[in-house]
């Protein structure tokens, strides 16, 4: 570019103020705010908040639902890209729509649905009342609901990964005589690692962080089935803020990790964060 | 060697080398029904499975009616802010080079990180009478917290990412040889902006507040905090459909919850063909 005239630079000037006022007053100051917040009534009742009994068993059933729904989704990614990059069938562009119907579902109405699947109304719901086997307020049905908000999250990252590199290494692996487990573990899997924990960070962000689907289907059982967001909104509802915002601290926490760790894959391995339905592999 | 089988048969249009197609297509399909597919039948026919009289009559009292018009008008709103926000930054992201740069790339994403109960209860501080913002508004009379804009902002907060993270590439791939070329033809900058720069954004944008927009609608984590939740007033849909379940009316929330669904899936196909239609273009084009 030539040398910007005073009126470019005066553009330039007041555009960038314009986006970091804006950022700083929309982004910046929720997350000070929590901390702030957090830390009001000085740092020993914020430690007794965060050591608390309630608090430590949502953490502890945030990471347990999470260390669950995010392998199995994981898995799914990989199926679902293998499947969707390296054949071509029919229904491929219907399977790869469908694939994205759980980010246009309202987290209210995803816990919903597993309430007329199998809550006690629902379809199994007589056969799981004759059983004793519990889903809907209980800690099954929060796994589920995370599962749901989090579904297409691996496989919307890896599809088009796999689809750029195409299948010319497999192909040739194929040739030259290795089982497909040799394939997946020495080819494939070393190949699409970065796009693969990319899509898990943002999975594993989005199960500890989940608050609708989950609210609707917990229960709400104090030390049972409340996960950290839901101790959150509950301890918020009793006017106990310190304790509220204490453990949206350690959301906000996670949050930053995973804002962090974003950053270093997308400047290290260049996956990048994909615009929503950039991905079609048409 | 794996002893491939010879299937008369085949959903494959086109033979493969490669191992485990069925393997991986049977386990993708029997994933996708079990988790989205059945739970979306299931519910689609509690919430229609009465015939039409019913549903209509579900969705027929004036406090579903009003729940849904505030939250069609509040997202509405809402993803005008997020287009506005999030073009601006996408613009400073892409063109400008300045210090701190990359921490502004990072951020906005937070809306994406922060789980919504975080984001909702934070927001209500702030704009609460004695917040950080809402002291300063209090004495002009503006209230935020609690009332229709409280809901916008929330919502405005959770859409931004989708429209800077859809326009921000397109910015960074435009072609500068074209505005360069209308301004050396005596182009105003104006005029570049709205006849050459905002043609090329126009889809990206489109898409990113529709998303957004897509959001919006169904949000519900950041909202109920800042709402007030006042029926006929401040209520949004989706918390009438956790108000309905605590009251056992699963017909009532599940007439609510399909015709949410419906607005978000044709939403999403929509997108979808608009998307496939440009991609062809583009095909032909290049």
């Amino acid at each position: 570019m030539n040398a910007p005239t005073l009126s470019e630079r005066i553009t330039r000037g007041a555009l960038i103020a314009a986006a970091l006022f804006s950022v700083c007053l929309f982004l910046v100051l929720p997350l000070v705010s929590v901390f702030v917040q957090a830390f009001a009534q000085g740092w020993h009742l914020y430690l007794q908040a965060v050591r608390s009994s309630d608090v430590l068993s949502a953490l502890k059933l945030t990471l347990l639902v999470t260390a669950m729904a995010v392998p199995l989704n994981v898995i799914f990614g990989i199926a679902a890209s293998w499947a969707i990059t390296r054949f071509d069938f029919y229904g491929k562009h219907i399977l790869i729509t469908l694939i994205d119907i759980p980010l246009a579902v309202s987290p209210v109405v995803a816990g919903l649905m597993y309430i007329e699947v199998f809550g006690r109304n629902g379809w199994m719901g007589p056969w799981l009342d004759a059983h004793n086997l519990h889903i809907i307020f209980a800690i099954p049905g929060i796994v589920l609901a995370t599962i749901f908000v989090t579904f297409p999250f691996v496989a919307r990252e890896l599809i088009p990964f796999m689809q750029a590199q195409g299948s010319d290494e497999e192909e040739a692996a194929v040739v030259l005589g290795a089982s497909p487990l040799a394939i997946f573990w020495r080819i494939t899997l070393p190949n699409i690692k970065w796009a693969l924990l990319y899509g898990s960070i943002l999975a594993a962000s989005r199960a500890i962080g989940e608050f609708g689907a989950v609210s609707v289907l917990s229960g709400h059982i104090r030390g049972r089935t409340t996960t950290l967001p839901l101790e959150v909104e509950m301890a918020y509802n009793e006017y106990n803020f310190t304790a509220a915002f204490a453990a949206a601290s350690l959301l906000t926490f996670a949050a930053i990790i995973t804002l962090t760790v974003k950053k270093i894959i997308e400047a290290t391995s260049g996956v990048h964060t994909r615009a929503p339905r950039e991905k079609d592999p048409a | 060697m794996p002893v491939r089988s010879k299937r008369k048969f085949s959903l494959l249009l086109r033979p493969s080398p490669l191992p485990g197609f069925g393997l991986s297509l049977g386990f993708t399909v029997t994933y996708l029904s079990a988790i989205v597919l059945l739970p979306l039948a299931a519910i689609m026919m509690r919430g229609l499975g009465g015939g039409w009289g019913i549903f209509v009559h579900a969705i027929g009292t004036p406090r579903v009616f009003a729940a849904c018009r505030v939250t069609l008008e509040s997202a509405l709103l809402a993803a005008g802010f997020s287009a506005a926000f999030g073009f601006l930054v996408a613009w400073v992201l892409a063109r400008y080079r300045f210090p701190g740069r990359s921490i502004v790339d990072a951020l906005i994403d937070l809306p994406f990180a922060l789980p919504t109960a975080v984001a909702g209860i934070s927001l209500t501080m702030l704009y609460a009478q004695n917040g950080w913002i809402g002291r300063y508004l209090e004495p002009h009379n503006i209230h935020i917290a609690f009332t229709r804009w409280g809901i916008i902002l929330a919502m405005s907060f959770v859409g931004s990412p989708f429209v800077v993270r859809t326009v921000q590439p397109v910015l960074e791939d435009l072609d500068r040889s074209m505005e360069e070329a209308a301004t050396s033809l005596g182009a105003t900058p104006w005029q570049v902006f709205t006849r050459v720069l905002l043609p090329v954004c126009l889809p990206a944008l489109v898409t990113g507040t529709a998303l957004a927009f897509a959001r919006a609608a169904g949000e519900y984590g950041s909202v109920i905090f800042i709402a007030g939740n006042m029926p006929m007033k401040t209520e949004i849909a989706a918390l009438l459909i956790v108000t309905k379940l605590e009251e056992y009316d699963y017909e009532g929330a599940a007439a609510i919850a399909v015709a949410m669904l419906v607005l978000s899936l044709s939403i999403m196909l929509v997108l979808n063909v608009v998307q496939s239609r440009m991609l062809r273009r583009e095909g032909k084009r290049g």
